[in-house]
């Protein structure tokens, strides 16, 4: 058996023990600690298959902030959970079990069944692509080719964002979203929050920015963005916005709105929507990925800081 | 030349992984969370920084070497940190108890 093959098994292996963990742990808290590294180990077999903008949005976005997402979730509910004792009745488990074990078979049955070459659109992608400037085949795909999508995707974000806020008291919608801070006033965690940042806006942009021709992007770049201004927020070194600012509102559609009116003049000028002249094609993606980062960044933030609550004071 | 540069390079990194072993077996058979933790630190800190200055003379250019430096430096600084806020859970926790 090559090297190659073993070292595969090995981290297959272990992906499959971290989801078994994960789903049989009794405890919140470790399930979530088992579907991160459930998250890094997936990423490494993304890296194996070379799919590295893949394994980049699964370690920023997959296991990184749906983690912390997943943790403070669990830090809120610990206090109703230590009140539910009883196990649910057999029968209720027992149809459970059945589901699951009907969705687990019917996935494997359709992966099995998949035809032998699987059918491809990558070719076409990559041989499209000189027209749109960039270098980096997942970034034409996303946002020039499947643009649409893309843009639904960031609508889908903002949504997320209403729907988080709609779960605030009625006096909130006043307020600031407040973070679970145990280490607010915490040395450590303050000197790290001033090092930090500037490494990471720095890479943050990196990657935004060398997105076009490498692997990165608009998405990886913002969640290392939101997870600096997470770490100064819990660092207890600022305090979250007030949810009725104007200028959060603003940036919060900024990406979307950007995106739509692009699109809207490629009506115009360039005969659909959201096609691109094709000598700036470039040039415009940069200028809608750079307000669509400001916006996923603040985003994902918020969505992390939860739901407002009232505040005394103006 | 190159052939010593990369005996040194399967030293260093071999040295490195042993750090990380000796980092793992800690984690498992160490009786609390400080000691746990103090072995994890070894392997962080140590054993990437072999594995780190093993790989440096491999480096392509300048600019990649400088990169690998800053992941080692990246990672002390949060692994550092981290530690730190651990063990303080860890004291907190037992000393209520």
């Amino acid at each position: 058996m090559s090297f190659e093959l073993s070292y595969e098994l090995l981290v297959g292996l272990l992906v499959l023990t971290a989801a078994a963990w994960s789903v049989a742990a009794r405890d919140t808290y470790s399930a979530t600690v088992g579907f991160v590294s459930y998250g890094l180990l997936i990423a490494i077999m993304w890296m194996q298959l070379q799919a590295f903008d893949v394994a980049l949005a699964e370690v920023a976005i997959g296991s990184g902030l749906t983690g912390l997402l997943l943790l403070s979730a669990a830090a809120r509910l610990r206090a109703a959970e230590a009140r539910v004792t009883s196990r649910p009745p057999v029968m209720l488990r027992i149809v459970a079990a059945l589901a699951c074990t009907a969705v687990s078979v019917s996935i494997a049955a359709t992966v099995l069944r998949l035809p032998e070459s699987a059918p491809s659109l990558a070719g076409a992608a990559v041989g499209a692509l000189p027209a749109t400037g960039l270098g980096n085949p997942v970034n034409g795909v996303l946002m020039a080719f499947r643009a649409f999508d893309t843009l639904l995707e960031k609508v889908v974000l903002v949504l997320s964002l209403v729907g988080v806020w709609s779960l605030a008291p009625e006096p909130g919608w006043s307020g600031r979203p407040r973070l679970l801070h145990p280490f607010a006033d915490d040395g450590v965690l303050r000197f790290l929050a001033r090092t930090l940042p500037p490494i990471g806006l720095l890479f943050g942009a990196h990657l935004m920015w060398n997105g076009a021709d490498e692997p990165g992007g608009a998405f990886q770049g913002a969640t290392v963005l939101a997870a600096m201004w997470l770490l100064v927020l819990m660092a207890g070194l600022g305090e979250a916005p007030r949810i009725r600012e104007r200028w959060l509102r603003v940036a919060v559609v900024a990406g979307p709105m950007t995106f739509i009116t692009v699109g809207l003049a490629g009506i115009g000028v360039a005969g659909a929507f959201l096609a691109y002249p094709e000598p700036h094609a470039k040039s415009l993606i940069l200028f809608v990925e750079l307000p669509m980062m400001l916006t996923i960044a603040l985003v994902l933030a918020l969505l992390v800081a939860g739901p407002p609550e009232p505040t005394a004071g103006p | 030349m190159s052939a010593l540069v990369d005996l040194f390079t399967v030293a260093a990194v071999s040295a490195g992984i042993l750090f990380f072993l000796a980092g793992v077996v800690g984690l498992l058979r160490f009786p609390d969370a400080l000691t746990r933790l103090h072995a994890l630190t070894k392997a962080d800190n140590v054993g990437l920084g072999l594995i780190v200055a093993g790989l440096l003379p491999q480096a392509s250019s300048l600019l990649e070497a400088l990169k690998l430096v800053l992941v080692w430096l990246t990672v002390l600084l949060a692994g550092a940190t981290v530690g730190q806020l651990i063990a303080r859970v860890a004291r907190r926790a037992g000393t209520r108890t």
